[in-house]
């Protein structure tokens, strides 16, 4: 895969009015997926609606595929792929006339009939768009985004509304992008979307990226797990605590269940164990919970990710 | 389900220009055509006015077969039904749902798009004149004049019409676009010399309603047709400028979403 970046954003700024939808924000994606992962409101469209050549900034600059999106249109758009929130379609047209339209502007297209069926469209018939049910119309705009075979696609939510089964094929098709150089900057309000198909998230509150990485990488940084077990209610915490390292914190959260917050590793959860069963106490469900996306945007911007 | 690797491997690039443009003039005229009120507007009500107006005597159109001073008025009516109301109607909800959007992400440029949108409009004209034809020459019609007279006072029509349904859809909401075009279609009906003589209007009104595209388009159509006048250069003009101020005003005000 290319190392240079498909998408550069720098110092970016967007007003509409009186309010700043982007406000400063620096972004750089490489090849792969990028998740771009906030709350509503946090300029994740403006901020891919800019790099799709929709919205001049204000001021910065954005680079996509190298190119300026607004001064070079025309180089750049067939070379993207572009999935909007909603429609996008004449409200007339069936799902596989659209599809054959798109693929008709573009020089190399994909298979309709096997893009068709590997989306579950092939059940829209002669059904017109505007009669089609939500996931369906998702679905057709996710087709309508990779019919040109693009090198990199920009997918808005791509997911929002989908019942699961429609979501994980949703999450087929990116990986098979990726799998196939295709690069993906998608946006998001779910932190497992992020989790599952990026390589690289963007965290954006406020117009702003607040922190990048792996997810790994985002997850490892800031607070620390946590191990919970239960047991007979009233052990004797004080005495678990002296088994532990000493950056470690215990607690009887209810009766009969404990909480041990600390750097969670295969050592720590040895020692609790084996001090369990000096005690004669058997650890039932006993868990350690990761560090999760979710933990960290709440740790850097003090808002629930759903909001 | 999976798929072969390899499938998705990107090979980007725009199809050849004439084939974008004649793709999407295909797929406009195909959405036109299916769409029931666009029907209605731009094939069932220009037919029952030459219909029923040249054979029931209802209104006073001069000296002459009615069908003879009605066709005139009929074909300018429409071209205004196509290029004007039809065009603004549809132009503006593909706007609203976000079809200028996507197409604008998409390698077509919008020039392109315009051209297309042109095509279609003339496609369908053309198939609006050859029934209309048929029609009236059914009934009667028997037309005079200069066969390229009559063509650039239909291109010129079209002109004007586009420019101003295109800036109607560009600026306006799609409900607005929708009654606007529909009032505006109304009143250019009965106010425009399609099948109201103009001079029913007494003097001023009928000067007035003269620089009218519609009247423009109708009287200089029937100037030729029934008449059998030479290049009628008074309603060209008035066309031409109607043409360049909509335009120019579609081009300059004309927001995409």
């Amino acid at each position: 895969m290319r190392s240079e970046p498909v998408v550069q954003v720098r110092a970016l700024v967007k007003r509409y009015g009186p309010k700043t939808a982007v406000d400063g924000l620096d972004l750089v994606a490489g090849a792969g997926v990028t998740a771009v992962l906030g709350p509503n409101g946090a300029g994740k469209t403006t901020t891919v609606e800019t790099c799709e050549g929709y919205r001049r900034p204000d001021s910065g600059t954005v680079r996509v595929l190298g190119l300026d999106p607004v001064r070079d249109s025309a180089a750049l758009r067939p070379r993207i792929g572009v999935m909007l929130q909603s429609g996008g379609v004449y409200s007339g047209a069936r799902a596989d006339e659209m599809l054959r339209h798109v693929a008709r502007l573009h020089a190399h297209p994909l298979d309709v009939a096997a893009l068709i069926e590997r989306l579950g469209l092939g059940s829209c018939g002669r059904t017109s768009y505007r009669r089609l049910s939500g996931g369906q119309q998702q679905r057709l705009a996710l087709a309508l985004a990779v019919v040109g075979r693009p090198e990199l696609v920009f997918l808005d939510e791509p997911t929002a509304g989908l019942d699961p089964q429609a979501r994980r094929a949703t999450w087929d098709l990116v990986r098979d992008l990726r799998a196939d150089g295709v690069s993906v900057i998608l946006t998001t309000h779910h932190m497992d979307e992020a989790e599952q198909l990026a390589d690289d998230v963007a965290i954006i509150d406020g117009g702003r990226v607040v922190a990048q990485g792996t997810p790994e990488e985002l997850c490892k940084g800031g607070a620390e797990n946590t191990l919970r077990f239960t047991g007979r209610p009233g052990l004797d915490v004080g005495s678990l605590l002296k088994a532990l390292p000493a950056d470690c914190t215990a607690a009887e959260l209810t009766p009969g269940s404990y909480r041990v917050v600390g750097k969670v590793d295969p050592q720590l959860l040895a020692t609790v164990t084996s001090w369990c069963a000096q005690h004669g106490v058997m650890p039932d469900r006993i868990s350690v919970e990761r560090h999760t996306l979710e933990d960290v945007f709440l740790e850097l911007t003090g808002k629930e990710l759903r909001s | 389900m999976t798929t072969a690797s390899g499938t998705y491997t990107p090979r980007p690039g725009a199809a050849p220009l004439p084939r974008m443009i004649a793709a999407q003039a295909a797929l406009e005229t195909k959405m036109l055509l299916r769409n029931g009120e666009q029907l209605l507007l731009t094939v069932v009500i220009p037919t029952l006015l030459l219909v029923l107006f040249s054979s029931v005597d209802v209104v006073d159109t001069g000296k002459g077969e009615a069908v003879d001073f009605l066709t005139p008025g009929i074909l300018a009516l429409a071209v205004m039904s196509t290029a004007f109301t039809g065009q603004a109607i549809a132009t503006g909800f593909e706007r609203r749902y976000g079809v200028l959007k996507r197409l604008a992400a998409s390698p077509l440029p919008r020039w392109g798009l315009m051209t297309a949108k042109t095509v279609s409009v003339l496609v369908t004209e053309v198939l609006q004149v050859i029934l209309l034809a048929v029609i009236a020459f059914a009934l009667g019609w028997s037309p005079h004049g200069n066969p390229a007279a009559v063509l650039l006072l239909l291109v010129l029509g079209t002109a004007a019409f586009s420019g101003l349904g295109l800036l109607m859809a560009g600026t306006l909401k799609a409900e607005a676009t929708l009654a606007a075009a529909n009032l505006v279609f109304l009143l250019l009906l009965v106010g425009g010399g399609v099948i109201v003589p103009l001079e029913k209007f007494g003097g001023a009104g009928q000067h007035v309603l003269g620089l009218l595209p519609i009247s423009a388009l109708s009287n200089g159509l029937r100037d030729v047709l029934q008449h059998g006048a030479g290049m009628p250069w008074g309603d060209l003009g008035i066309l031409a400028v109607w043409a360049v101020l909509g335009l120019a005003a579609a081009g300059r005000f004309f927001r995409w979403e």
